[in-house]
């Protein structure tokens, strides 16, 4: 027995978590038990092996680059609160928590710009800020496997960069690559809404 | 009296309530009823703490209503409905969008992962292992809890480690006695009776109650029983009916004793370690062994690996390559009145045994169904899916294509380039290209 809360104490800073990543109490919690499942062995953290163990996971085509998303910069140690951190991108826009935000608090992870941002570092591998034509054969390559043959591979790479390119260098930038988007509902497209 | 002659009196009256009252009628086959009133009783108080709970809750927001939905919203469309195109539509730049919410999905919830945890259930049971997200609602509530912790750890606990015991054994001894006879009838007839016997105090030693379903269907001498695995109960809740010839790893300790005196008295297959990765060796031996028709029925489990009862994973060919009748069997526990999922990375046999223990009772129903046989060009894999099939519907589990031993494997990449192949059709079409406009 006992209340609710004496659960979500278990969960290292809870609140600050709350404010960094806007996600309920309930959401987070379920989040939490989430990564205890995934963590096998118990560690206390993740490694690249216990996301690599999910199958639906593993057969994604960009399955390695999501992983990769969650490990930056060489770290090899997943804790809970990167693990939230990552996922604080894919939370539903709440129009009402849009319209109250306060100007001056850095933007929420889960803003329009951020999920870009997300979906640019799939792209963009050397962290160069620009997704050249090679970035994009790799990831296409990713994506389609053996199926498709380089020639045809370049040209749907040339005929992408040519299209969001703008400044004529080449490659994309992430402005670009914000301009070529701005009118997918992007919000709708990476959200991903937690039940209860 | 003083203070041992006293123990040795309740101990004396103790033994002798147990033996009249449990152990003689399980070597009859014969129940007293004592079991069904306790699971009436069982059922009202249940009954009435999820009214008690709903009443409590009801003042606040909706609760979720259903176990089973899960915890993310998901959009089941195929791939090309998700990519917003038709075939032969360009690569864009937000194509990485559908990927990747379908990877974070995955990492939040996925089919395989949440089956090796205990199923979560939709109404507290006053067991303090599930309360995983229920509140605290009344005092009277709380009263009654507690003395479901004092009935559970201090009446059913020790009576049932007594029965737990007694039938272990008893078990050992019989069988070692029936196998010092020559392989006549008769030792095959002692060999059934204490069988069946201590299956059924064990039984009892896990308050279990077992309804059996369709028993004209009960697999025969020379056919394959296969079952969906939740935990090592199954075989002990399959052999109350019948005797069946086990098959498995040669363990130490215990089970090893235990094993070793059931050889004894019917020849079962037990491989060492070694052996069990040969598979051709394996399936030799138990096509030796159904040859005769004479024998008892081969129990195998094919998932391979214990899964928590909610669906039902890959079944590994191996078992339909030997070729006779498979006669199919569904295993239904209600997790209301008890867990029986053995959570293997989590909690080792024992602490699991202990938990059985201390659960209000194991309820399960068994269904027989009829025997099937491997069709005119239908492989082992294909006649394993329809034997799956068969058993996922008639147990109301959900049916899973992935390998149970992805618990501890990573996946073939086969299932990769599926997703690869569908993804090249719908940029590239059918062989015309944009680079004709080049």
């Amino acid at each position: 027995m006992g209340s609710r809360s004496s659960h979500a104490a278990r969960i290292p800073d809870v609140d600050s978590l709350r404010r960094e990543t806007g996600f309920s109490q309930a959401s987070l919690r379920r989040l939490y038990d989430r990564f205890q499942a995934l963590d096998r062995t118990g560690k206390g953290y993740l490694s690249r092996l216990d996301l690599q163990q999910i199958g639906a996971l593993a057969v994604n085509p960009l399955g390695d680059r999501i992983i990769d998303s969650f490990f930056p910069d060489g770290s090899l140690r997943l804790d809970f609160p990167g693990f939230v951190r990552v996922l604080a991108h894919f939370r539903p826009v709440d129009e009402e928590e849009e319209g109250n935000r306060d100007p001056k608090e850095p933007e929420p992870l889960n803003s329009r710009m951020n999920k870009l941002r997300f979906a640019f570092q799939l792209y963009d591998l050397d962290r160069d800020g620009k997704i050249s034509r090679h970035e994009m054969l790799q990831a296409l390559r990713l994506m389609v496997g053996v199926q498709v043959t380089e020639e045809q591979l370049e040209s749907i790479a040339d005929r992408t960069v040519q299209e969001a390119d703008e400044d004529g260098d080449g490659a994309v930038s992430f402005l670009e690559f914000a301009k070529s988007l701005e009118k997918m509902n992007i919000e709708q497209k990476m959200s991903i809404r937690i039940l209860k | 009296m003083d203070g041992t002659e006293l123990a040795g009196q309740i101990l004396y009256t103790w033994l002798t309530l147990v033996f009249g009252l449990i152990l003689l009628p399980s070597a009859f086959g014969v129940s007293l009823g004592i079991s069904e009133i306790y699971m009436k009783i069982l059922v009202k108080t249940l009954e009435w703490a999820t009214l008690r709970i709903e009443t409590g809750v009801a003042k606040q927001s909706a609760l979720k209503n259903s176990a089973s939905i899960g915890i993310i919203q998901r959009d089941e469309s195929p791939m090309e409905k998700g990519l917003s195109g038709l075939r032969g539509r360009d690569f864009e730049l937000s194509d990485v969008f559908y990927f990747s919410k379908k990877g974070l999905e995955a990492i939040v919830e996925d089919e395989v992962t949440q089956r090796f945890s205990s199923e979560e259930l939709v109404s507290w049971n006053l067991l303090t292992r599930t309360n995983v997200n229920f509140q605290y609602v009344s005092p009277r509530l709380t009263a009654v809890w507690v003395l479901g912790v004092i009935v559970r750890y201090c009446v059913l606990l020790p009576l049932r480690l007594t029965l737990a015991f007694i039938g272990i054994s008893l078990f050992v001894i019989g069988t070692t006695l029936v196998g010092q006879l020559p392989r006549n009838r008769l030792k095959n007839l002692l060999s059934e009776l204490v069988h069946l016997t201590c299956c059924r105090i064990c039984v009892r030693a896990l308050s279990g109650t077992i309804h059996y379903h369709n028993r004209q269907y009960r697999p025969q001498k020379g056919g394959i029983c296969v079952a969906n695995h939740t935990s090592p109960i199954d075989v002990l809740i399959l052999t109350t009916d019948g005797c069946y010839t086990m098959v498995g790893q040669v363990h130490g300790g215990l089970m090893g004793i235990i094993q070793r005196a059931m050889v004894k008295a019917c020849p079962h297959v037990w491989f060492e370690r070694s052996e069990m990765k040969d598979r051709h060796l394996v399936i030799k031996r138990l096509k030796e062994h159904i040859a005769h028709k004479k024998e008892l029925p081969i129990l195998i489990f094919p998932e391979g690996t214990c899964i928590n009862n909610t669906s039902v994973m890959m079944f590994k060919k191996g078992s339909f390559e030997i070729g006779g009748t498979i006669h199919p069997v569904a295993i239904k526990y209600n997790p209301q009145f008890g867990d029986a999922f053995w959570n293997s990375s989590k909690y080792n046999i024992v602490s699991y045994l202990l938990r059985v223990m201390t659960s209000w009772a194991i309820v399960c129903d068994v269904w027989y169904m009829p025997p099937m046989t491997r069709e005119e060009g239908e492989d082992a894999v294909q006649f394993a899916n329809r034997v799956k099939s068969a058993i996922a519907v008639q147990g109301g589990l959900t049916e899973l294509p992935w390998d149970g031993g992805l618990k501890r494997a990573k996946v073939k990449d086969a299932f990769k380039e599926e997703q690869q192949k569908n993804y090249s059709k719908m940029i590239v079409g059918n062989g015309s290209l944009k680079s004709e406009l080049d």
